[in-house]
């Protein structure tokens, strides 16, 4: 009984990766004998991608305990980062899988340290000034990527910050990057297999880091920061280490959007301050800290406005009732009691066998 | 606990509705759509219902026509700060739609009509374009906004399926071969902007007023600006606002007005420049106005006071004042089934479906073929149709994709558009 | 001379960011919330005055008062459907998530009552502008409005607080809601009247916001309601007076900001400050210093 006990952290785990395993070999399955609709199909990429980033946010919501609202400028540092990459590399590194693998490093690092260098000064905010600040920096990247112009030529590569004209390029040149226009015919190198690899890398990270002696540390700084400071933790470098991993994570989440799309833009839409809040809704309804329950949340919450296009121009409208209604659901204090009082556990429990 | 069990089988009951939808093979209920918005959602509904009937068509292209009707698919954004232009994408085709179902189809096939919502963003504007594959899609009117468009073409052109875009302009639309505009291209808006201010001699000074974080706006004020220099007139002022600040512009018309700019290029949307010309208004400031088919849309912006947009000159295919017959006679249909006065958009989408119907004709294109035969008949279609529509006479086609047709240039006087000759 | 126009312009916008902030800062003071929905309450108050003035040719003060009421009323419901539930939640970010709902819920209910087009507003200010040095510098009458209305809700505010029973009960619940409530406090009422405050402060900005930039769309108040947020907390979030002073900053970097450095980058400008400011006075310009206790 003792060592089941002991067990359950990897039990548990043993689930959570479970539930990912099962849903591929299903949706594999599915998609080899034909029972998929195309809509499921072109959904299973971004699917990926919600599940990433709602797991990566979980790390500094629900594990470090400090509000985020910049997590969609990580993901977009990530995406520009991996797709600039792959255009430009396109004609040097024929196969896809390779470039694309590198890409994803590339993403996931170059995102990973501004979000180092981001979480260096902000993170001795706490609560909802650390939520503005880092809302801040999300609007501060969107909007550099948005002016920002590069291409290249036989002569290397040319940046600027002004108009694609004052590049400077010379006939055979490529303009990748251009502002607002953004990144256009990024190869469509992102799979569902691939995916759903990287969903088990960010498991894999975040799931280990939590049960480690470091996660233990950073939870230790969320529950109270001041008894974890007298007991000789490093803050700043445990709140870090969760930080910059959460960011490279979403980077990473970042080249596979950008890899979906043969057009990339910095829109408020997709990297705006919209983006970060939805991300974060998927952790809250999830449960924060609860990685399982962003997975799920993660999958319903991108479902549901594509299952409610049938209600054609409602669809918004029923879609943020049903939100509200799933809210109160899952977080009232009265509900919950409610919940309780006639959950199946307990009808069970009475009909049979006490534990 | 009982949280995650309530969410998996949330879940479940998701995923199960996703796939039983899969399941069902559709019924048409083709060309009995009938007017009013309430029924539309309702039919909207139905449609939807019976949706997905991939069950065997789940692989690059849908499954054959089923039946005597073409569908027609059309995608654009219904809500979000860009609902104004997908509404009246939405609704203009269908317009057209019913007309044409009304008047014995195309070739006596009616139409079936679908249209989904993208919001303005490029991810859902492919998940629309699956859920419309789904449905059993042939042809496809879309996307509305040049984003949405590229990233739909490249799924387009993978299953070879012919997509028609009644708005969407950058040169990055058309670069697959099986999509075509209707619309001008930013780079033709942009020249055929700066060479009429520069042959004309509107002005000598001109101060530009533009929507860095928009791909339409971004697009023609690199053009217009590439081009000024060849023209008799210089940039004095070119100032940028983006889609979190696009309230205050009285830094932009402060500096026009400090660098004397006579004439103000507004490459931009109408919603904007109904600001700018009340800015400009109460700062005294009276230089002239030039703008694009984007500014197209301001004299019907509801309570709007006409006088201040007095003079202002536009390069656009589309007036909804024009005195021609075809004109009229669209915009008291769109005003009596939709309540609103069509915008270029609405004209766009609409004349879209009649070159589809043009093409369908001249390629002999039966409803009956898959999508690819569709597709590929009507590519070679289009280079030989000429149509005239209300965006345009006598519009034709190159094979790749940009529509030939002649800009007109409009003057605002007396709360009317008047044709500059 | 163009300097003190910008000056001006910025103060004019600021003076609409402050109103706004108002409302917000009035609200998370008391309620320890962030309402995300205060900015379509805006566009809510903006819309009716549309609807009665403009469709219906009501004058303009009827006007402002149904959308004060509608407002109100609009404040009070939300609290009790989508806020109240959660009060004693085990997060307090569940609260935060619904009032993203209810402000996808208001926008997209705007977006199917009125449609998705543009309305030009027409002012229901009728102060004239101010000209200074023959027409050079010009203040407009709604600058002026605005300026006055932020005084007066400023200082109606802090006597309400500090001078009636409902205020001191507000101040006893903002600290601590399990002690009011020992006290006799009705803490949910309390709360509901802190709603309604900030609702009909919503409206009061509606009706200046859409004043000084006439274009109204189901959109028009979630960008505002955002640089305002911004602007509360510039000026230390739950303080009043500081909610005025974050609102005329704020719209004075962001003119000046526009003018001198970039117009592409005028957000990123704004918001460099913002973080300048929070790391240097991390709560705040006239924020309060919080005491941790272990």
């Amino acid at each position: 009984m003792k060592g089941l006990k002991l067990n359950k952290n990897v039990k548990d785990n043993l689930i959570t990766y479970g539930i990912v395993i099962i849903a591929y070999v299903i949706m594999q399955i599915m998609i080899n004998t034909g029972h998929i609709s195309s809509l499921l199909q072109g959904l299973l990429v971004p699917l990926c991608v919600y599940v990433i980033l709602a797991v990566s946010l979980n790390l500094t919501v629900g594990i470090l305990g400090e509000l985020s609202l910049g997590h969609a400028g990580f993901m977009c540092v990530g995406a520009f980062a991996g797709a600039f990459f792959s255009r430009y590399m396109e004609d040097v590194i024929e196969v896809s899988l390779l470039r694309f693998v590198i890409a994803i490093i590339i993403g996931a690092i170059s995102a990973g340290i501004v979000g180092f260098l981001i979480g260096m000064p902000v993170l001795r905010l706490r609560g909802d000034y650390l939520a503005i600040v880092t809302l801040a920096f999300g609007e501060i990247i969107k909007n550099i990527i948005n002016v920002l112009y590069v291409g290249k030529d036989s002569s290397g590569i040319h940046f600027s910050m002004k108009d694609s004209m004052s590049l400077g390029l010379t006939e055979d040149g490529d303009v990748i990057i251009n502002g607002a226009q953004g990144i256009t015919g990024t190869p469509k190198d992102a799979t569902f297999t691939i995916g759903i690899v990287l969903i088990i890398i960010t498991l894999v990270v975040v799931l280990n880091l939590i049960h480690s002696r470091d996660g233990r540390a950073i939870m230790s700084i969320r529950d109270n920061l001041i008894a974890a400071e007298s007991i000789g933790i490093n803050i700043t470098k445990y709140k870090l280490m969760a930080f910059s991993i959460s960011a490279a994570l979403a980077g990473m989440a970042g080249v596979l959007y950008s890899h979906n799309l043969s057009s990339l833009m910095a829109t408020p839409k997709n990297f705006g301050y919209n983006m970060s809040i939805m991300i974060l809704v998927f952790v809250v309804l999830g449960g924060i800290g609860n990685i399982r329950g962003s997975i799920i949340s993660a999958v319903i919450l991108t479902l549901l406005p594509e299952l409610l296009r049938g209600l054609s121009n409602y669809r918004m409208l029923i879609y943020s009732v049903i939100l509200i209604v799933m809210m109160l659901f899952n977080w009232s204090p009265k509900l919950i009691n409610l919940r309780k009082k006639y959950s199946l556990r307990r009808l069970f429990k009475k009909t049979g066998e006490v534990r | 606990m009982k949280k995650k069990v309530v969410s998996l089988l949330l879940a479940a009951s998701l995923v199960t509705a996703m796939l039983s939808g899969c399941g069902n093979s559709g019924s048409s209920d083709a060309g009995t759509e009938s007017a009013g918005t309430e029924e539309e959602a309702d039919d909207a509904q139905q449609t939807q219902t019976d949706a997905s009937n991939a069950e065997e068509g789940s692989d690059e292209t849908p499954a054959e026509g089923s039946g005597e009707t073409y569908k027609i698919g059309a995608i654009g954004p219904a809500t979000g700060g860009a609902a104004v232009y997908g509404i009246a994408v939405q609704n203009g085709a269908d317009l057209a739609i019913k007309e044409i179902n009304e008047a014995g189809g195309i070739n006596g096939s009616m139409i079936e009509y679908n249209f989904q919502d993208d919001e303005c963003d490029n991810e859902k504007s492919v998940n629309a374009y699956n859920t419309l594959k789904d449905w059993g899609m042939q042809i496809l009117v879309g996307s509305t906004t040049s984003g949405c468009s590229i990233a739909v073409s490249a799924e387009s052109a993978n299953d070879n399926l012919f997509q028609l875009t009644p708005s969407g302009s950058s040169v990055d639309c058309i670069k697959n071969d099986n999509v075509f505009q209707v619309c001008f291209t930013d780079p033709n808006q942009g020249v055929g902007a700066a060479q009429y201010i520069g042959s004309n001699g509107v002005a000598e000074k001109v101060a530009v007023i533009y929507d860095s974080s928009d791909v339409y706006s971004s697009g023609i004020y690199e053009k217009f600006a590439g081009e000024a220099a060849n023209q008799p007139f210089e940039i004095v002022s070119s100032e940028a606002f983006t889609a979190d600040n696009k309230t205050d512009f009285s830094v932009q018309l402060q500096k026009a007005k400090d660098a004397g700019a006579e004439l103000i290029f507004l490459p931009i949307y109408y919603t904007e420049a109904s600001l700018i010309l009340t800015q400009a208004n109460a700062m005294g400031y009276e230089p002239e106005f030039f703008g694009c088919d984007g500014l197209d849309g301001i004299l019907n912006v509801e309570n709007f006071d006409t006088a201040l947009a007095e003079g202002v000159m536009l390069l656009t295919p589309f007036a909804a004042d024009a005195e021609d017959e075809a004109t009229k006679s669209f915009v008291s249909a769109y005003e009596a089934a939709y309540g609103d006065t069509p915008n270029q958009f609405a004209a766009d989408a609409y004349d879209a479906v009649y070159i589809i119907k043009a093409a369908i004709e001249q390629s002999g294109a039966a409803p009956t073929d898959s999508a690819s035969d569709i597709c590929d008949k009507l590519k070679a279609a289009m280079t030989e149709i000429s149509v005239d529509g209300l965006t345009g006479e006598a519009m034709s086609w190159e094979a790749g994709g940009a529509v030939n047709k002649a800009p007109k240039a409009m003057e605002i006087v007396d709360g009317n558009y008047s044709l500059i000759q | 001379m163009s300097f003190i126009s910008y000056l001006i312009n910025g103060i004019s916008l600021g003076s609409v960011y402050a109103i706004i902030a108002l409302g917000y800062t009035m609200v998370y003071g008391i309620a320890k919330m962030l309402n995300f929905a205060h900015g379509d309450v805006i566009m809510v108050g903006g819309f009716t005055i549309f609807f009665a003035v403009s469709m219906q040719g009501l004058p303009p003060v009827a006007g402002i008062l149904l959308a004060v009421v509608l407002c109100t009323l609009l404040g009070i419901t939300i609290e009790y459907i989508a806020y109240r539930p959660l009060r004693q939640a085990a997060s307090s970010l569940a609260v935060l998530i619904t009032a993203i709902g209810v402000s996808y819920f208001l926008q997209n209910m705007a977006l199917l009552i009125f449609g998705a087009n543009t309305k030009a507003f027409t002012s229901v200010v009728t102060v004239p502008a101010i000209k200074l040095a023959e027409g050079q510098i010009m203040i407009s009458g709604e600058t002026i409005v605005t300026i006055i209305s932020c005084i007066i809700i400023m200082i109606g505010l802090t006597l309400f607080i500090n001078k009636t029973r409902a205020g001191q009960a507000m101040l006893a619940v903002s600290e601590d809601k399990g002690a009011a409530q020992l006290m006799g406090i009705n803490v949910n009422g309390t709360i509901s009247l802190t709603f309604a405050i900030g609702s009909a402060l919503a409206a009061i900005a509606g009706m200046l916001l859409c004043s000084a930039y006439p274009s109204l769309t189901p959109y028009t108040g979630s960008m505002p309601g955002i640089k305002a947020f911004v602007a509360a907390v510039f000026g230390g979030i739950g303080s009043i007076p500081g909610a005025l002073i974050g609102g005329i900053v704020l719209g004075i970097i962001e003119i000046l900001g526009k003018a001198y450095i970039s117009s592409q980058m005028a957000d990123a400008i704004v918001f460099l400050v913002l973080i300048v400011v929070l790391l240097v006075k991390p709560t705040g310009i006239l924020g309060k210093k919080i005491q941790e206790k272990v």
